[in-house]
């Protein structure tokens, strides 16, 4: 008797029709560790855009997404790695949005997603490294690579007149990438770089470090760290010191946590983040205020990863990792219907109904191959203690 | 002239102020270290837990008065709740000695056996610490935080370089002054110090001449629990406080310590001072002194650095072991190791 409904188990869990069967999602992201203050912001977005696509009842005739968050500590490869090990082998995922860190992306890239079939997007690992790693387009990302921020950031400083900045990065992909990029980039446009110095997270003291920065000199500090960590140590060191009065902040710098932290200090100093001026980045702050949380830093990003995973799904009508991958770039780029967010229900039933669309979301989403966002920048400068946005580049 | 002023001032302002106040943390907590070894004989490698378990005591008392508006502003907050902080870990220490090394005290253990004791006890204690308080980097200052701003120097003074001077760095070395001044009073001048020493020198000659133990011992831990909070919650209100950063401060205090010689209350200020500013100026980079003492056209475009910042903690390493291998009995003591 047992063996029959054990067998009755199994075939009913072998047939169950392509039709609607649940879908599961898998969240990877850093909830804690250096990023952490960014983390439930970038879920939240995730999670709204899934539950969209649950609310309008046409994903995959029906099916429902269920989503599973796993913490990727964004510092431990190691740990990162068995989150997602355990996602995709115990919880069976169809899909992993994630991870938020560079170096733990490629870990699970390397060791979890691609032996395994499973598709990443990740909504915030930004190391150039990333693009040139082996993918078999398992691997997508809706930010765009750093050396593109790198770009972007050069042209801004260039635009403040700073002529000479000294460099200082976390320790990791994430800074060593970015940071070449701000030197190469910068020094293209006439500036120089007085030095590129390495700094270690989770340090009380920051002083030496700050010393042998303000020993080089500059117009500016390029802090290409995190907010929550050491990022945060040096610029409070060297505004204790009076070694920089003005910081260039990227996008890992760039949170309320740390205007808060230093205060009026900081203004003058400016950064970057991506985020674009399309309707789609208003559209989608009217339904964050909505849903009760705030726009954090990518967590527009975080919105179109899950929602571009989940049409790409209604495209290619099936969840399995090898199919629905080949539809990512078509389902992001079109030509076709434009898809603002707060309208999945329109683009899925227009890609039941065999149509095309071309996802714009939150952020502009465009993919250029490998599979990365080409990059829509917002400027940001910090006036009279808040993050005030510029323009878009 | 105002060039060799500026040179001053900046390596006041980058080596010798940070130097100092780290100096004085780490000769505190080498104190405390090597008051243990001479009168208990052991290396007490939980002492910079001891410190992380009084600066946390001292940091929840710090929220609790801040809850109740009791503050001393400009003064931090953290400087009131301190006497209780002392208390808790008096407390702490003595139930450690109670229940854990008094049994292989009485058994007359090595000190090998007592050493890997203490190593047990810092486990315990780091994992009570991280239990309690949670591995979170906290701020423990919320006085004033600058006597003068760089800022303030320069429009002051009209130099270049400006000098910033921290609220917490003048308190640093003054209770750090005064505390060290009351230990060695203690020591020299009182019938309890005459006592410690004199079973630090021989145990049984002491005890013959009628010193209880037991009441040295018991003094020996409240004064190295004193001086282990009070370098804690220095450190902290300077720095910050986060319990992995205070395990990894027993290596600079335990080279403190040793290069002045184990034991010698003199020799642990010296070598604080010495760990605390080889770290500082071999790291330093200087390039902007040299801009400013040297003609402009000697100046080649390096950074002037010896080592890079990432192997401040290499520095401890190093001084440790040319000591242990030119001189192990340390630079300061005349007693044979």
């Amino acid at each position: 008797m047992k063996r029959m409904l054990i067998c009755l188990a199994m075939s009913t869990a072998l047939t169950v029709p392509a039709s609607a069967q649940d879908v599961k999602l898998g969240l990877l992201l850093g909830f804690t560790g250096p990023l952490e203050s960014v983390a439930p912001d970038m879920a939240a977005g995730a999670e709204l855009a899934i539950k969209e696509v649950n609310d309008s009842g046409l994903f995959l005739n029906g099916s429902k997404i269920t989503t599973i968050r796993a913490d990727s500590t964004c510092v431990d490869a190691g740990a990162a790695t068995a989150a997602a090990e355990r996602l995709v082998s115990s919880d069976k995922v169809s899909a992993i949005i994630g991870d938020t860190c560079s170096g733990a992306s490629a870990a699970v890239l390397t060791n979890v997603a691609l032996p395994k079939g499973v598709v990443m997007v990740s909504p915030s690992a930004t190391s150039p490294a990333l693009s040139t790693l082996k993918s078999n387009g398992f691997f997508y990302r809706t930010a765009s690579s750093d050396a593109r921020q790198g770009e972007i950031l050069a042209a801004i400083m260039k635009d403040h007149g700073v002529k000479t900045a000294a460099i200082t990065y976390t320790n990791n992909d994430y800074g060593k990438g970015l940071s070449d990029s701000i030197k190469t980039n910068f020094e293209k446009l006439g500036g120089k770089v007085t030095i590129v110095a390495s700094h270690e997270d989770g340090k009380a003291d920051y002083s030496a470090e700050v010393a042998s920065l303000a020993s080089a000199g500059g117009d500016v500090l390029v802090v290409a760290g995190y907010l929550d960590q050491g990022g945060k140590g040096i610029v409070r060191a060297s505004l204790d010191a009076g070694a920089f009065d003005k910081f260039v902040l990227p996008d890992g710098m760039i949170g309320d946590s740390l205007v808060k932290a230093i205060g009026k200090d900081l203004n003058g100093s400016f950064g970057d983040i991506p985020g674009s001026n399309s309707n789609g980045a208003e559209i989608f702050k009217a339904m964050v205020t909505k849903a009760g949380f705030k726009v954090g830093p990518y967590s527009a990003e975080s919105y179109d990863a899950a929602a571009l995973t989940l049409l790409a799904m209604q495209a290619s009508k099936s969840s399995e990792g090898s199919v629905f991958k080949n539809k990512i770039m078509e389902v992001a780029n079109g030509p076709g219907e434009q898809i603002l967010p707060g309208e999945l229900a329109k683009g899925l039933k227009i890609l039941a109904e065999g149509g095309k669309i071309d996802y714009v979301g939150a952020t502009n989403v465009k993919l250029v191959p490998p599979g990365e966002s080409a990059g829509n920048f917002r400027e940001i400068l910090v006036k009279d203690g808040a993050l005030t946005t510029v323009g878009y580049r | 002239m105002q060039d060799y002023a500026n040179a001053f001032v900046l390596l006041l302002n980058y080596v010798v102020v940070p130097a100092t106040t780290y100096g004085c943390q780490l000769a505190l907590g080498a104190l405390g270290v090597s008051l243990i070894f001479s009168v208990l004989r052991f290396s007490n490698f939980a002492h910079g837990e001891l410190m992380s378990f009084g600066t946390m005591i001292t940091l929840l008392v710090t929220w609790w008065l801040q809850a109740h508006g009791l503050t001393i502003q400009p003064l931090a907050t953290a400087l009131l709740a301190l006497p209780a902080g002392v208390l808790v870990t008096v407390l702490l220490s003595l139930a450690t000695d109670r229940f854990v090394y008094r049994y292989y005290r009485i058994k007359r253990s090595d000190p090998i056996v007592l050493l890997i004791v203490s190593i047990g006890v810092m486990l315990v204690m780091s994992g009570l610490v991280r239990f309690i308080i949670g591995t979170d980097d906290r701020t423990l200052d919320d006085g004033v935080r600058f006597v003068i701003s760089a800022k303030q120097f320069r429009d002051l003074t009209g130099l270049q370089e400006g000098l910033a001077i921290r609220a917490t760095q003048i308190i640093t070395i003054a209770l750090a002054a005064v505390s060290v001044g009351l230990l060695f009073w203690f020591l020299r001048h009182t019938k309890t110090g005459k006592a410690m020493r004199a079973f630090a020198d021989n145990e049984d000659l002491a005890g013959l001449s009628g010193i209880s133990a037991q009441r040295v011992v018991t003094i020996t831990w409240v004064v190295a629990a004193t001086l282990a909070t009070l370098a804690g919650v220095l450190y902290g209100l300077d720095k910050s406080f986060r319990p992995f950063v205070y395990q990894q401060l027993v290596l600079p205090i335990f080279a403190a310590a040793i290069v002045g010689g184990f034991g010698n209350p003199v020799g642990a200020i010296v070598g604080g001072f010495i760990v605390a500013f080889s770290e500082v100026a071999l790291t330093y980079s200087f390039k902007r002194f040299f801009s400013y003492v040297l003609p402009a056209d000697w100046l080649p475009d390096g950074l002037y650095q010896l080592i890079s910042t990432d192997y401040k903690y290499a520095v401890s390493f190093v001084i440790l072991v040319v000591v242990l291998i030119v001189r192990p009995s340390g630079f300061l003591n005349t007693r044979s190791s």
